[in-house]
């Protein structure tokens, strides 16, 4: 019976697309995946990385120009940052890097003010002027702390 | 007073009788699948109808609730700057909730409808009296490729709902909304895990096996009417809802 045959066919291609379907989904899910590899890579050693995760924003007076691609320890002692910036970008070599907050509990991200050298920073260069991420908790507990101390002098 | 406590007594004892018989309809056809003779053609027909049948209809709703969750999402999160957790909040929500809830409610009304409707058909028809005349067992013959292909199919359904829906996420948040297409990515990434990939399998062979058992139930007990067949198959849509819902409620707080 030729109808029964062409019922077989369709019913294995569907079983089989819910399988490349849920293949895709583990793949998503457990592995990196998704970045275009365009652009250069800089890096930046801050001494509080503050969260900042794979995938952030970097951005430049407010305008994203590239993400984090990577973020390590170094030395045992440092976060070491590895961002992929935008090609034509230009980024010079006294640029400042520092970690910011989108809002109050918003996404951290980088944020790099330009500098005034004449030289551009290239593939695997460094930014070497970084600041650490704003620490709530520390300004928190520092306004508590000094707060406290105002009232038994 | 005692007729009102004998009125709750006997509807008691109804649900109770009621629900042991769907369990044990659907507990005795699987069992039956355990002897020969087996036969794959029947299985291979109904995993047909129930599943490429409701493929289309699946993968339209998967597309458009994974759409209108990144609208949502990206009008709440824009709210505190965290725009870039819209990949993590649609593929969560997704993945374990909306996936299997939903591809088990579009296949109540593509496929469990139509389930107890045969049935209680072939019920009117005699065609189940045939089968038994015939030495057939129509419990092996007509409830279990039926019960058996909502239980498998629904999985198959759900990833592709699942993927569908991810991705029409991604269109209409980084296309449309412009989300960071890599903060997308790699927040679905660090947030979902496996286990949240396995509760929504889980979730959706359960529900597979509710809306096979209480479909192909709610056909065989069947009125052997027309008006009987229909009121069975609006009860069938009803109580298989609710039932989802039900479990959908219980198996998430023992995930969680």
């Amino acid at each position: 019976m030729p109808g029964y045959r062409r019922i077989e066919i369709v019913t294995g291609l569907f079983v089989l697309l819910g399988i490349a379907a849920a293949f895709w989904l583990a793949l998503q899910v457990g592995q990196v995946g998704g970045f275009g590899k365009h652009g250069y890579r800089l890096t930046a050693e801050f001494d509080d990385a503050g969260g900042v995760r794979p995938g952030a924003d970097v951005m430049m007076a407010g305008v994203v120009i590239g993400r984090v691609e990577d973020v390590r320890l170094k030395d045992s002692e440092k976060a070491l940052v590895v961002m992929r910036i935008d090609d034509g970008v230009k980024i010079a070599s006294d640029a400042f890097a520092s970690i910011r907050t989108k809002g109050i509990i918003g996404d951290r991200y980088v944020r790099i003010t330009q500098g005034m050298e004449e030289e551009y920073l290239a593939d695997g260069d460094e930014i070497e002027e970084t600041e650490s991420a704003l620490n709530l908790e520390d300004l928190v507990s520092k306004y508590i702390f000094s707060s406290g101390g105002k009232k038994s002098e | 007073m005692t007729a009102a406590l004998g009125r709750l007594g006997r509807f008691t004892l109804g649900v109770v009788a009621r629900a042991g018989d769907l369990l044990l309809l659907a507990l005795q056809s699987l069992g039956l699948g355990l002897r020969p003779p087996w036969r794959l053609r029947p299985f291979v027909e109904q995993l047909h109808a129930v599943g490429v049948g409701s493929l289309v209809v699946i993968a339209v709703t998967g597309a458009f609730t994974g759409m209108v969750l990144a609208l949502q999402g990206y009008y709440t999160l824009s709210k505190f700057g965290s725009e870039s957790l819209l990949g993590a909040g649609v593929a969560l929500s997704i993945i374990r909730e909306l996936g299997p809830v939903l591809g088990a409610f579009m296949l109540i009304g593509r496929a469990g409808s139509a389930i107890t409707a045969e049935i209680g058909v072939m019920r009117v028809t005699e065609q189940i009296d045939a089968l038994s005349m015939m030495a057939v067992n129509p419990k092996a013959r007509v409830v279990l490729p039926r019960l058996v292909a909502t239980t498998l199919a629904l999985p198959v359904l759900v990833a592709i709902f699942d993927a569908v829906g991810i991705l029409a996420g991604y269109v209409v948040g980084v296309d449309l909304l412009g989300v960071n297409p890599g903060a997308f990515w790699a927040e679905i990434q660090a947030k979902t895990t496996g286990e949240d990939l396995n509760e929504g399998w889980l979730k959706a062979v359960v529900f597979g096996f509710l809306v096979g058992a209480i479909c192909t139930w709610m056909g065989w007990r069947a009125r052997p009417t027309t008006e009987g067949v229909a009121a069975a198959t609006t009860h069938a849509v009803v109580l298989a809802s609710l039932a989802v819902l039900v479990a959908d409620y219980i198996m998430t707080s023992f995930f969680l």
